[in-house]
Order: structure tokens, then C-alpha cells, then sequence
């Protein structure tokens, strides 16, 4: 199918545009309700050179890798 | 160069909706001390890691990251085809955090040194808040360059370039629920197989009834991963975490991946518990026992192309010292971590054994993963 520039600049204003106005909304989870969020115990990630190091295993030992956050290079596989 | 325009669109799309009031966050001030050891299947690997980072000024900070893998190795790969060897693996890296408004730019440099492996990677990301902090945009991409050798052939050389393009969005749901999903894609290409390992086939003329000959792998490879991440907090002060992978690649691995992790802190100790799940199909080219020499164009035996399902379990415990600060340390903690993981190989045999050729039961491993560490705040 042959590409249209102008639909394809059309569509990336509008997508843009919608974009930017959702920055008009208004955050429904306020600054001060997130207490329980900020608590160390909720962080996705909280100790990374563990996690790194972890990953790095799982990266030596299993077939599949990425989407799990960072991994150190090399190997020292087997 | 689709991708690169895919890439550059989104980048630009970011710094359009940079419109809201509030400003981003730069990572903590922390040191960890950390060492790791590996045991199981034959293998032991250890050594510290060691991750200094420190703000400099408001909108800036620097990270060092020092690692070493000590590895003494009698696996089953290589007790059945070579000798048993122990080597160094040290790695370096250095990275930079640069914080403007709502948007972080980050760039970083990994080096990694065997007596015959050197990698280099190159890295960048840009992380955008949005949405009153509630949504955070981040888009990275990181080049790799390798350098494959063989401790026994000086003049073996290879290259290998990695090319990773990740995005990752997380976003807060509820004041009790913060979800993430991250997207990589990874390409290689170039020498992808180990110069050591070998893939053994059928020889009625061998006493063992088979022989061996040097792996082949295609020369490029592209995965593909999406991951999934929800942690909530429970009624109770503890957090519940759920997640999922699911990977596929142009080997034909496909997997599924899932993980469940339960936080619970007590006092100045917090106890984490996690179980994880793997299953993944093996590599289009991976045989445990070829029917003759060369019989196919690509030949794997690497246990890790095979099909496989592996389960860990964590338990960690982590003591907060230092609470109310000493010096100029804000708090320290001492994190001590075990993961016991089990695999088991549906392809993959255990030559050890004595039995028809063919016919020897399936490989399993069991390994203990131990780490301790020290972290502190400044």
C-alpha cells in the first residue's frame, strides 16, 4: 500500500493534539493520597544492583530475555 | 530505519505533552555493597558488586557500578565435552542522569572483561511524568559491541553487536496500585554461539555410539518481550506484586514467565517471599542427539535453547539501621537473600548416566542463588 505523507502528518498532529490534551486532566490520584505509593515497600524496583545481578542469572540460565528491567553485559554462562 | 523513526516521532511527541507543573525526581543517593554466589549444576560463581551514586548540583546525577563474576566450572556441559576451568569476568560501568522539568535523559557506559569475552555497551533513555505524575514515559535504546575469543586459539576473534530498544510505561491506578508494562526488542548479530560448546550426533562407529562437532548458530537473532507489573498495597502495611512476560524470538522460543512477590516489613525488618514461574519451547536448531555430522544447517546443544520449565523461590530479609541518621548517612540497611532455582530440561539429556544412546534420562539442575548486601542513604 502506497504511504500518503499527508495522511501520515495529519495523523501525527491529531495524535499530538489529543496527547496534549490529555495534560489537561486532572490527576485523579491527588499529591496527597499517595502516601501508601511513596512507602519504600511499594517500589517496583528497590534495591537495583539485586535485581540487576538476578536478572543476569535468569538471563544465563533460561532462553528468553528483556522487558524484566536492565542486565549486566558478558556472559559467564556456563 | 522504520524503527528509528518510530523512535524519533515518540521522542518528539514527549517533549509536547511536557506541559504539566510538577517536576520529576532524580534517583537516591545510595551506595550498595553487595556479594552474590552462584551454586548448582557443578558451577560456582561469586564475587561483589559495588553502586555508588551521588547528586551533583539539582539537576544532575552520576552512577559507578563496579561488578565482578568469579567462576569456578564443572558443568554438565563441560565435564561430558572438556575440562573443568575457572575464570574472571569484571565489569565497569558509569552512567549520567539529567533532570529537566518532568523529563530525565540518562546515558551510560558498561564495559565487560574476560580473559576471552569483552563487551561494550553504549546506553540512552529519556523518562517523561505526565499526567500529574501519574503516568511516567520511558523510552531507551542501548548498542552493544562484542568481542568473542577463544583462551586456547590467540587468533580467534569474532564480533557480535546487540542492538536493545526498550519503552516502558507505569502508571499509578489508585493510591493503592501502581501497574508497569515494558516493551524490548533486542537484535544480535554476528558469532552468537559459544567457540567451546558442541552438539553430539549419532556415530556407530564411535565406541560411545556418538561423536561430537562444534555448535553453528544463524548469525542474527531479534526477541521480543513484553512484561507486564502490578504491586498493590494491602490493607495491612505489606505489598502484593504480580507479573508477567511473555518472549518469543526468530529462534522460535517462545515463553511465559510469572512471578508473585509478598512484602512484608515488621519493626526495622522487611521479609520479601517469591515464587516464579518459566516454560519456554526450544530453539528451532537445538538437538540433544543429531541423526548424523552436519544434519542440519544450524546445530545447538546449549541446555538453555531447550525446552525447559524452571520454578525459584525467594526468602529475603532486610534490617534498617542508622534510622535517625548518622553523619551525613541518612539510614543504612543490611539485605541478606536466598533463591533456590530448579529447572527441567524436556530435551536436554544427562550423558553422566549410563544407558542407550538416546535414551539417557532428561537433565535437571538445582542451584542456590545467595546474596548479601549493604546499602546506604546520604
Amino acid at each position: 500500500m502506497r504511504k500518503n505523507p499527508i495522511l501520515r502528518t495529519g495523523a501525527a498532529v491529531l495524535l499530538t493534539l489529543g496527547l496534549s490534551a490529555c495534560g489537561g486532566i486532572e490527576p485523579w490520584v491527588k499529591p496527597y493520597e499517595r502516601d501508601r505509593l511513596a512507602d519504600p515497600i511499594m517500589f517496583l524496583d528497590a534495591d537495583p544492583v539485586s535485581t540487576s545481578y538476578i536478572q543476569h542469572v535468569y538471563e544465563a540460565r533460561e532462553g528468553a530475555r528483556g522487558a524484566e528491567g536492565s542486565a549486566g553485559g558478558g556472559c559467564g554462562c556456563n | 530505519m522504520k524503527l528509528q523513526r518510530i523512535v524519533y516521532s515518540v521522542l518528539l511527541l514527549i517533549f509536547a505533552i511536557n506541559r504539566s507543573a510538577v517536576s520529576g525526581v532524580l534517583p537516591e543517593d545510595r551506595t550498595d555493597i553487595l556479594y552474590h554466589q552462584y551454586t548448582g549444576g557443578g558451577v560456582t560463581i561469586d564475587g561483589p558488586s559495588v553502586l555508588v551514586r551521588k547528586q551533583v548540583g539539582k539537576s544532575v546525577s552520576f552512577a559507578a557500578n563496579y561488578y565482578v563474576d568469579m567462576v569456578s566450572s564443572a558443568s554438565i556441559d563441560v565435564i561430558t565435552t572438556a575440562s573443568p576451568y575457572t575464570e574472571e569476568r569484571t565489569q565497569y560501568s558509569l552512567s549520567m542522569d539529567y533532570l529537566r522539568g518532568n523529563t530525565t535523559m540518562s546515558a551510560g557506559y558498561t564495559s565487560s572483561v574476560e580473559s576471552d569475552f569483552d563487551a561494550t555497551t553504549y546506553n540512552l533513555s529519556v523518562s517523561q511524568d505526565m499526567f500529574g505524575d501519574l503516568t511516567t514515559l520511558t523510552l531507551s535504546y542501548a548498542f552493544g559491541d562484542d568481542i568473542v575469543g577463544r583462551s586456547d586459539d590467540p587468533a580467534f576473534s569474532r564480533d557480535n553487536t546487540r542492538q536493545h530498544y526498550g519503552m516502558s510505561l507505569t502508571q499509578i491506578m489508585t493510591r493503592n496500585l501502581i501497574t508497569s508494562v515494558n516493551f524490548e526488542v533486542i537484535t544480535d548479530e554476528g558469532f552468537l554461539n559459544n567457540p567451546y560448546r558442541s552438539v553430539r550426533y549419532a556415530d556407530s562407529g564411535s565406541p560411545a555410539g556418538y561423536a561430537y562437532e562444534p555448535e553453528l548458530y544463524p548469525h542474527t537473532r531479534t526477541t521480543s518481550a513484553v512484561g507486564l507489573r502490578a504491586r498493590y498495597y494491602m490493607p495491612w502495611r505489606a505489598a502484593l506484586q504480580g507479573e508477567y512476560r511473555f518472549f518469543g524470538d526468530t529462534w522460535d522460543i517462545t515463553s511465559h514467565t510469572a512471578a508473585v512477590t509478598y512484602v512484608h516489613p515488621m519493626g526495622p525488618w522487611t521479609f520479601t517471599g517469591k515464587y516464579r514461574y518459566h516454560d519456554q519451547t526450544g530453539a528451532h536448531f537445538f538437538r540433544d542427539l543429531f541423526s548424523r555430522s552436519e544434519a542440519t544447517n544450524f546445530r545447538g546443544r546449549d541446555k538453555e535453547l531447550s525446552p525447559l520449565t524452571s520454578h525459584t523461590l525467594r526468602f529475603s530479609a532486610s534490617y534498617e539501621f542508622l534510622s535517625r541518621g548518622w553523619n551525613f548517612i541518612e539510614k543504612g540497611s543490611v539485605t541478606a537473600s536466598l533463591d533456590h532455582l530448579m529447572v527441567d530440561y524436556h530435551e536436554f539429556r544427562d550423558l553422566t548416566s549410563t544407558a542407550p544412546v538416546g535414551e539417557e534420562p532428561l537433565y535437571s539442575l538445582k542451584a542456590n542463588v545467595f546474596q548479601l548486601f549493604f546499602s546506604f542513604w546520604y
